[in-house]
């Protein structure tokens, strides 16, 4: 990579075929056809709007700390409303849930994953030159970007009760058609329509990617598993996405052109957006944890100097995840008056997950089981991880049950369910994903002792904040709710202390990340040793603008 | 070490349209919010963005036909290119798998409570339905038959015989063109109105996604026929015309499915015009 650029263009060489060339800043990061350059993008994306959708988290936690409502108002003012009413403050709450539910999806975890480090990943982990469709990559994050921006919109305008899409991240009809009139909720369709454009776009290219420009030698049978896991994810976005537009296209519909898909006036069905929605709704939550399934089989067989144990069924279990989970959709819907047979029949399928997801929650285990063991810290939070997401997918069985969930529904219990899988499952993955390959994204090392205080100060922060959501949901405090009463006093303020510990831990990840670029030592080739074995670790640090010019060859029986 | 590229895939240089083209696509869509709202700018702004939109794309495309001439498309590019199509004509299957879902739902079990609908299917408050086998069947005929009409100028491609090739095009795009416009006369003529019950909004929004995707069809095959004057296509390199085929193919197989199940079995019994 020593190419000097000044003096190529002093020579006024015309390589035809002189792809090292970096572009000029604007056209490099706003014209991008570079997958690693695409990669950080998303990358930088996605690290801001969890600034926006974490910071949404703390005026709600800050205003479930004691009973009553204390800050709401001062929010709807700051906002834009003048004197805000009563109601207008308690519809700023919907709002807030709204936005948050919807950037952590779709403006955080997607992009993050799979944006991120799919985009940096995937083509450097099968020796590939870059994606299949260079341009269509860009246009991708460009409508993930162009989606924010219309759901950034919607807070200022009127949505209803007051100010912006107080609709839930599930947009249910009625509440979101003439529940809510206001062009607000349109600005909030319409941002999940630009993103999903962008996400299916992804998953072709992806798919794409994955099948056609492996290096030679690598069969899908050798692919490292996060390749396999975004291959699984991508099948997901593209199959799942197009449902949700139909379905988000009723609603826009519905509001603006008078039909009655959920109006049971006209004989509209409002449990036919929860099916469309969750047909959609289910294998959306694989695709947010399964990129960090194959992370966390890359970071543990690093670190444990093992291939992965169970490779081949590892991977397959991922499939059949991927499977199973277009058919379990209605056990978001158990109390809307499903027969008894169709409940009993979404119970069982529901827990026939449990089975490739406990076989890859054993095989990681197994995989550091006699393996030479290094507690660096990608491995300290991927082992993180596996309790954390175990205790996440534990909960997710009790769920899983018809009947128990009749009491658990729009719970408390609930929240702490999907948060323990996604922000201390998907989240702490991605910190392990992040702590793992910044050194050869960046060029540079964090500091391991920074590493090793987040993750501490995390994990107590997290577990802080959401384990008590299990006792609270049990004793009946019910979701989306901003004055649960004094009852819920106890563990509500527990929470919001575990709050603020995690926005500690936050901040030492931004001052690692600085510390990273001003004084961190130069990263070499493979920072992790002997256990790193996939084709990343080949490349410099950072990598080549355009790597593989010419392709590697896999000989047998390598890289797992 | 740098600067040799010893494989095929295609690297690209820098390119403006992905970004414009989503400018045009995000105003396009607020300017939709606009005119649904009667806010102002709701006359103009979906339009500029509608433009922008499809000048992005437009220019987009004609990038990609002059990095075909320029032998960008290698073989195993042109790979990519039958994959990507492929994947893209599976999602539309899945979308329109979402207003298929929407139409059974309703048919199937039609609402009780709504007076409109009375517990039956066509509803009880409609007067009369369109003739399955009246105009929807002449359509169905016509789209089939186009189809034919785009296989013939695929082989006629396929054996170099370019005069033929023309002749399939031009039958097969009047042939759609032929079924948007008695599309348009049903509708400006159904005993139905769009929306107010489930079967005007199934309906119209199910056929009419549908005759939006034979629009597009329709200029992917006028593109084919212009690059065909143009000179452009091979025997052996004519992607742009594939994807037009089999995009054409999937409109086709969709209208079937929407001809069996809404016109035919869910109108079967009702009182027809």
């Amino acid at each position: 990579m020593a190419h000097d650029l000044a003096k190529d263009h002093a020579d006024g060489h015309d390589h035809a075929h002189d792809h090292d060339h970096k572009p000029a800043f604007f056209a490099r990061w706003f014209m991008s056809t570079n997958h690693k350059d695409i990669g950080t993008l998303y990358l930088i994306f996605a690290i801001i709007a969890g600034i926006v959708g974490g910071g949404i988290s703390g005026i709600m936690r800050l205003e479930l700390a004691e009973p009553g409502i204390q800050y709401l108002g001062w929010w709807a003012n700051f906002l834009g409303e003048s004197n805000a009413s009563f109601d207008q403050t308690l519809h700023l709450w919907n709002v807030l849930i709204t936005a948050h539910g919807l950037i952590m999806v779709f403006f955080m975890v997607m992009p993050a994953m799979i944006g991120g480090f799919g985009n940096w990943f995937v083509p450097l982990m099968i020796g590939a030159p870059d994606m299949a469709f260079p341009r269509m990559n860009n246009i991708s994050f460009w409508l993930t970007v162009a989606g924010f921006c219309s759901l950034m919109m919607s807070a200022f305008v009127p949505g209803g009760t007051g100010q912006g899409a107080g609709i839930g991240w599930t947009a249910y009809a009625p509440l979101s058609t003439y529940g809510s009139q206001g062009p607000a909720v349109d600005f909030a369709i319409f941002s999940l329509h630009l993103a999903g454009a962008g996400s299916i776009m992804g998953a072709i290219n992806f798919i794409t990617t994955i099948f056609n420009m492996r290096a030679p030698g690598m069969t899908l049978h050798k692919m490292p598993l996060f390749v396999w896991s975004v291959l699984v994810t991508a099948f997901l976005l593209l199959l799942a996405l197009p449902v949700l537009a139909a379905a988000i296209t009723m609603l826009i519909t519905d509001r603006n052109f008078h039909t009655t898909f959920f109006d049971p006036a006209g004989g509209g069905d409002p449990i036919l957006f929860q099916h469309l929605f969750w047909f959609f709704g289910h294998p959306e939550v694989y695709i947010m944890i399964l990129p960090g399934f194959g992370m966390i089989s890359q970071i543990i067989s690093t670190f444990s100097k093992k291939p992965v144990f169970g490779y081949l069924g590892m991977a397959y279990a991922m499939v059949a995840i991927g499977v199973v989970g277009f058919v379990v959709w209605a056990h978001h819907m158990y109390t809307t008056g499903l027969s008894v047979n169709t409940k009993m029949y979404f119970t069982l399928a529901t827990m026939v997950i449990a089975v490739p997801t406990g076989i890859k929650i054993f095989s990681w285990i197994a995989t550091m089981w006699g393996g030479s063991l290094s507690f660096k810290s990608p491995m300290v939070w991927a082992i993180g991880f596996i309790f954390l997401f175990t205790v996440g997918g534990v909960t997710g069985v009790v769920l899983a049950n018809g009947g128990i969930d009749d009491n658990l529904q729009d719970t408390y219990y609930v929240v702490a369910h999907f948060h323990y899988v996604l922000s201390l499952g998907a989240v702490t993955s991605m910190f392990a994903g992040f702590y793992y390959w910044f050194p050869k994204m960046s060029g540079r090392m964090h500091s391991e002792f920074l590493s090793y205080v987040h993750f501490a100060i995390f994990f107590v922060g997290v577990n802080l904040i959401f384990f008590p959501m299990h006792f609270l949901g049990l004793q009946g405090m019910p979701r989306r709710y901003p004055d649960p009463g004094p009852f819920f006093q106890h563990f509500n303020e527990m929470a919001t202390l575990g709050y603020k510990i995690t926005m500690v831990s936050v901040l030492i990840f931004f001052v690692n990340i600085i510390y990273a670029f001003v004084a961190g030592k130069k990263a070499e080739a493979n920072p992790w040793g002997e256990g790193a074995d996939t084709l990343e670790w080949t490349l410099s640090s950072p990598p080549p603008f355009h790597q593989f010019e010419t392709l590697p060859i896999i000989e047998d029986a390598a890289h797992h | 070490m740098s600067g040799t590229k010893n494989h095929d895939f295609h690297i690209l240089p820098t390119d403006p349209m992905p970004l414009i083209t989503t400018i045009g696509a995000l105003t396009f869509t607020s300017g939709m919010v606009l005119m649904m709202h009667d806010m102002k700018g709701g006359h103009f702004v979906p339009w500029l963005g509608l433009a922008i939109l499809l000048g992005g794309l437009f220019q987009w495309f004609t990038n990609i036909v002059k990095e075909a001439h320029a032998g960008d498309h290698t073989p195993v590019v042109q790979l990519h290119q039958r994959y990507g199509m492929i994947l893209f004509i599976a999602s539309e299957v899945m979308f329109f798998l979402g207003w298929f879902w929407a139409f059974f739902d309703f048919s199937l079990f039609p609402s009780k409570i709504s007076e409109v609908v009375g517990g039956q299917w066509p509803p009880k408050e409609l007067e009369a339905v369109l003739n399955a086998f009246d105009l929807p069947l002449l359509n169905t005929l016509i789209l089939l038959c186009s189809g034919c009409t785009v296989t013939w100028a695929h082989h006629a491609l396929i054996h170099g015989d370019r005069k033929s090739l023309k002749t399939g095009l031009w039958l097969t795009i009047l042939l759609g063109l032929l079924f948007s416009a008695i599309q348009a006369f049903e509708y400006a003529h159904a005993p139905f109105a769009f929306g107010k019950n489930t079967y005007g909004s199934a309906f119209y929004m199910a056929t009419g996604f549908h005759g939006f995707h034979v629009i597009i069809g329709t200029i992917m095959l006028i593109v084919c026929l212009k690059r065909a004057y143009n000179g452009d296509f091979t025997p052996k390199q004519h992607f742009g015309f594939e994807a037009a085929a089999w995009y054409w193919h999937f409109v086709d197989v969709v209208w079937l499915f929407l001809f069996c199940a809404i016109y035919v079995w869910g109108n079967w019994g009702f009182v027809v015009e």
